[in-house]
This record gives structure tokens, C-alpha cells and sequence, in this order.
């Protein structure tokens, strides 16, 4: 089953190769080697996506990524027109057993054909500084950017959402809401 | 009970079917008869599956009508009427039915709605329908044209209307076989709404649990009367022609009548059996007219008994709120209600009455002014709310209900 696979997918590069020969590069060489890898961008996708309403200061955004590659993928950075600063949070327990978010080391790791959950009081997408008020019914774009570079861009609509607050522990131990909740 | 064209006849669903033949699934009468249910283009479900869990059985949310009027009724339901809040703008009203038609997706499928802090209350859709429909408010508020039956019905000498169950902006109709399930859509879909609206009032409905009957029988209120006997087929010709509205921006959509009619059981008791049976024209055993055998034959209004009296009575039910105008033909879908009894009465119970039609003034209105002119079962019956909706069309994936008026 797997040499079925691997032929159609040859078969696919070496269509989509002779397809880019015929319209604009005639030197492309035709040979057995394998398409180039496809990008964490191209593999990654969100699905069930939402980011919580909030009039002002910070929000969070859910949902669950979805990796369709073989290898592990893993979510660096991630931007927003809702917000100039947003980091990558975990929610994990303080010395005092609280739990608190932080921003996650080393990023989200995908695994391989697998998912990675983002949840009210688990991992999720923090916007630090909402430019406007983010309302229910409206939708904000996101980009993830991934370890190769590559990116992936998707739209996540509002909802009101009363959870999601958790308190965050910043650089400086200062400890704030996580969007303003209804 | 206004209007005894009605009835709650209808046809099963598939999946109500499916699952009566569940045990013989692999017979060819079943599969036949399910075939002959596709045809007529009912919700889809498949067919090979056999004995599955009537919680699993799904309707469809999107078409091109709403789910939830040619849908056999379910067996609970809750209405909630909305008012808006000040600052819902155009904008706000499409940002509302986005979040809404997404959410009453979502669940009617059998999954949560996006941000559901409940999920697993969410995977048991029972036949799920959520409908919406718009009041006079909200189509102001969106500068749309209204038609011009939509506004509080002409005032009848027989209402005693109470603002707690009349009117509002939005409408929000859930039904499903499972009453936790409409609970948990009810809750849902409030959430969802807070930004924009709030809740003016609330009703809660019932007709006999799933299963408990053959589909398709008609409904009892609790006065004991079959009620609704000449309600249009689902799939028929006249269904089609009495409820869907064919051009502007509710084609695709009808118009709704929701009426709180209080039933008085108490005084109800002070009746004998034949004095029930005249009030309404019918037979209480099997809902027969009282010039027939069964239920479904046409009553005989000429027929006179030996003192020279008309056997249906000048001023029974039926008679009263019968036409043979197939222009003034309602559809109803309606549902009993059983409240807390007060003030030292042991009930208080009645009809939460809703019909479906494309022209209110032109189908329903004829109807009632016609009860409230005379009907006997006035006497046991008042109308204590009075609510007037257009129901948009039905959206497809990715649509939402409310698009056709409030699309950019």
C-alpha cells in the first residue's frame, strides 16, 4: 500500500514538474528525485478555530491544529491584524499551584499526523495588545509561522466566551486577565 | 386551536422510519418504502444503517428553507422570543446570525458549537432543528422591506394578551426527541446572543415523547380533542403552496403566528363527554366528525338530527374555523404546555398554537376573526400571547439564515 502511495505521489510531481516545463521553464530536468519536501505551511492546517471577544488589553484564539506530514512541525511565531503582540502560552501549575499561563518554550510542536489541541486553560494563541475591540460575529486573520520558515494563514471568528481566565505570569511575575470576559 | 385545517399529520422521516424498520432493515418493503421517502427529498440518512439511536438521527440545517416547519415535529421543543438591544445596528444583526447559523449548525449535526464549555451535551442532535425567524423590530433595524403582514395581529374581543408572552425582535424555535438536547441548544444559542439581545420570553412545549406513537398520528391537546386533523401533508402540493413565500427577500421563507392560547382544564371538567364532542364538531374517541366513522372523513355540515338540528353545530370548533378556500389554508406545527399551577387552581396548561403561512393576513387572519366571531371553545379557551415572525429562507454551508436581508 505504502509503494501505491509513494508511485502517485511520484507520478503527481513528475506531472506538476512537466506542467511547470511546459509554461514557463524549459530547462527543468525531468528525473527520479522526489518533488522538494513540502513546508510546515503546506501541511499544517486549524480546524474548529475561534478567538474570544474582548473590548480591549488581551484575548486568546482556539482551535486544533492538524499536521498531514510524517514529520513532527513545529509553530514558532504566530501574528494578527487584532494584535502587534502575541505570543505562543501554555497553562501550566506555579511554585503555589496556580495555574498560569507563561509563553512556550521551544513553540507548539505538531506531531507527526497528529493534532495539537488549543484550549481555554490549555495551550493557546495570546494577543497581548488588541488594537480594537475584538466582537462577536467578526473574523480575525492569524499567521503561524513555522521552524522551516514557512507559514499559514487562516481566518478565526469571534465568539463571547466567559472562561478563559486564567492569569498570566509574565517576565516581571506581573499577573493579568486573559481578555476582559463578559 | 384556531384553525382546525391543521393537523399534524405529517410523514416520518427517514430516520424515524429507519429506525421503526430498523429490526427488518434488510426487508424490501422497508428499504422500498425508505426509497420512496428520498424521492420526495426528506432529510437524508443512511439508508443501510440499521437500529441506530433516534439521539443520532439528524436533520439537515441547511436547504432552502429553514429546517423546522415541513419537519415532522419533534417531540420538545422551546420558543424564545428576543428582544434587541439598543446599539444592534445592521452590522450587529449580521455579526448575530453568522454566530447563530454557525452554532445551530454545528449542534444540529451532532457537534458542539464552537466555544461550547459543554461539548458532550452537544453529540446527542435527537433531530435537531433550530429556526429563526425575524420580528417587526428586527427587519426596521435592518432598513429591510417588511411585508405587510408583519406587525402584532389585529386585536380579537376573545385576547387577554400578556406582554410576557407577545411579540419580540428575534425568534428562536428549537426542537428536537430530547428535551436535554433543546435545553443545552437553548443555552448555546442564548450565550451566543447576550452581545445582541435578550431574552423577552420563553415557552416550552411538548407533544408525546418519541416513539410512544405511530408517526404521523395526529397530535392530542391536552383537552383530549385530536387537534389538527386537516393540517396539509408534509411533501404535499398544498403544504408547499400555503407556507413558502416565492419572491423577495424571504423566498424560500414563510410567515409565522405564535399564539399562547390558555386552556382552562378546570372548567373544561365541568363539561360532559357530549357537550366536549359538540364544542368541537368531532368525536372525542377518534377525532371523527360527528357525521362520520373515522377521522380523516369529510364532515357533513348539511346533515340535521331528528329535532331538525345540524348534527356539527352552527357554532362548534370545526365548523367555525373550516374554509374551503384553498387561499386561506394554514399549516401548523404546534405544541401543548404544562406550567406550575397558581392562585388555587390545580392546572395551568394550554397551547403553545404556531401555524406557518405565506400571507398572515391573508390566511390566518380570515381564520381567527372568524373564532373570535363565534366558536364555542371560546369558552374554555383564551389567548394569552401573540407573536408575528417572517421566517427567512434556509442558508446553504457556509451561509447564514438572515443573509438574503442583511447580506453587504
Amino acid at each position: 500500500m505504502n509503494i501505491r502511495i509513494l508511485t502517485a505521489t511520484a507520478a503527481a510531481a513528475l506531472l506538476t514538474l512537466g506542467l511547470a516545463a511546459c509554461t514557463s521553464a524549459p530547462t527543468v530536468e525531468t528525473s527520479n528525485a522526489a518533488a522538494p519536501a513540502a513546508t510546515a505551511g503546506d501541511e499544517v492546517s486549524i480546524s474548529d478555530a475561534w478567538v474570544k471577544s474582548a473590548p480591549e488589553g488581551m484575548s486568546a484564539a482556539f482551535g486544533q491544529l492538524v499536521n498531514a506530514s510524517d514529520s513532527d512541525v513545529t509553530v514558532v511565531s504566530a501574528t494578527s491584524e487584532a494584535s502587534p503582540m502575541i505570543e505562543l502560552h501554555e497553562t501550566v501549575a506555579n511554585d503555589t499551584g496556580e495555574m498560569v499561563m507563561r509563553a512556550k518554550e521551544g513553540g507548539f510542536v505538531i506531531p507527526a499526523r497528529g493534532t495539537f489541541d488549543l484550549t481555554p486553560g490549555g495551550n493557546h494563541i495570546m494577543l497581548m495588545g488588541l488594537q480594537k475591540p475584538l466582537v462577536a460575529g467578526e473574523e480575525t486573520s492569524f499567521t503561524l509561522t513555522f521552524s522551516d520558515d514557512s507559514t499559514y494563514t487562516f481566518t478565526a471568528p469571534v465568539k463571547d466566551y466567559s472562561g478563559a481566565n486564567e492569569t498570566y505570569e509574565g517576565d516581571g511575575g506581573m499577573k493579568m486577565d486573559m481578555g476582559s470576559g463578559n | 386551536m384556531a384553525g382546525d385545517r391543521s393537523a399534524e399529520s405529517g410523514r416520518p422521516s427517514p430516520s424515524r422510519r429507519q429506525f421503526l424498520f430498523g429490526g427488518a432493515a434488510a426487508g424490501a418493503g422497508a428499504a422500498a418504502a425508505i426509497g420512496a421517502d428520498w424521492a420526495l427529498g426528506q432529510p437524508s440518512a443512511p439508508v443501510a444503517a440499521a437500529a441506530t439511536l433516534n439521539g443520532e438521527a439528524t436533520v439537515d440545517f441547511h436547504g432552502i428553507h429553514q429546517a423546522g416547519i415541513a419537519t415532522p415535529a419533534q417531540a420538545h421543543s422551546v420558543l424564545l422570543g428576543l428582544d434587541l438591544r439598543p446599539e444592534t445596528d445592521r452590522d450587529a444583526l449580521r455579526r448575530m446570525m453568522r454566530v447563530l447559523s454557525d452554532d445551530a449548525s454545528r449542534m444540529c449535526r451532532g457537534e458542539p458549537a464552537l466555544a461550547d464549555s459543554e461539548p458532550e451535551l452537544a453529540t446527542v442532535p435527537a433531530n435537531l432543528t433550530v429556526t429563526f425567524g425575524f420580528g417587526p423590530g428586527l427587519v426596521a433595524r435592518a432598513a429591510g422591506s417588511a411585508p405587510a403582514w408583519l406587525r402584532p395581529l389585529p386585536a380579537f374581543t376573545i385576547d387577554r394578551l400578556d406582554p410576557a408572552y407577545s411579540d419580540g425582535d428575534l425568534l428562536i424555535q428549537i426542537a428536537a426527541d430530547d428535551s436535554f438536547t433543546v435545553a443545552h441548544a437553548a443555552r448555546m444559542l442564548l450565550k451566543d446572543t447576550r452581545s445582541f439581545a435578550s431574552v423577552r420570553w420563553s415557552q416550552t412545549g411538548f407533544r408525546r415523547a418519541y416513539g410512544s406513537e405511530k408517526p404521523g398520528t395526529t397530535m392530542r391537546n391536552l383537552f383530549g380533542q385530536v387537534d389538527g386533523t386537516t393540517n396539509p401533508s408534509l411533501g404535499s402540493a398544498l403544504l408547499e403552496k400555503t407556507v413558502w413565500i416565492t419572491d423577495g427577500w424571504l423566498a424560500g421563507g414563510t410567515g409565522m403566528v405564535v399564539r399562547r392560547i390558555h386552556m382552562d382544564l378546570d372548567k373544561w371538567d365541568r363539561l360532559d363527554r357530549g357537550g366536549r364532542e359538540q364544542s368541537v364538531g368531532r368525536t372525542l374517541g377518534n377525532g371523527a366528525p360527528l357525521t362520520g366513522q373515522g377521522e380523516f372523513d369529510e364532515p357533513d355540515f348539511a346533515a340535521v338530527n331528528g329535532a331538525g338540528f345540524p348534527v356539527i353545530p352552527e357554532f362548534s370548533h370545526m365548523r367555525r374555523a373550516r374554509t374551503d378556500d384553498a387561499g386561506t389554508v394554514i399549516f401548523r406545527r404546534g405544541y401543548n404546555y404544562d406550567e406550575a399551577p397558581a392562585g388555587g387552581s390545580v392546572s395551568d396548561s394550554g397551547l403553545i398554537f404556531i401555524s406557518f403561512q405565506a400571507d398572515i393576513d391573508a390566511q390566518f387572519v380570515p381564520i381567527q376573526r372568524r373564532l373570535d366571531q363565534l366558536d364555542l371553545l371560546n369558552e374554555w379557551t383564551t389567548p394569552i400571547g401573540s407573536a408575528v415572525f417572517a421566517i427567512p429562507p434556509g442558508c446553504e454551508a457556509g451561509g447564514y439564515v438572515g443573509e438574503t436581508l442583511l447580506g453587504a
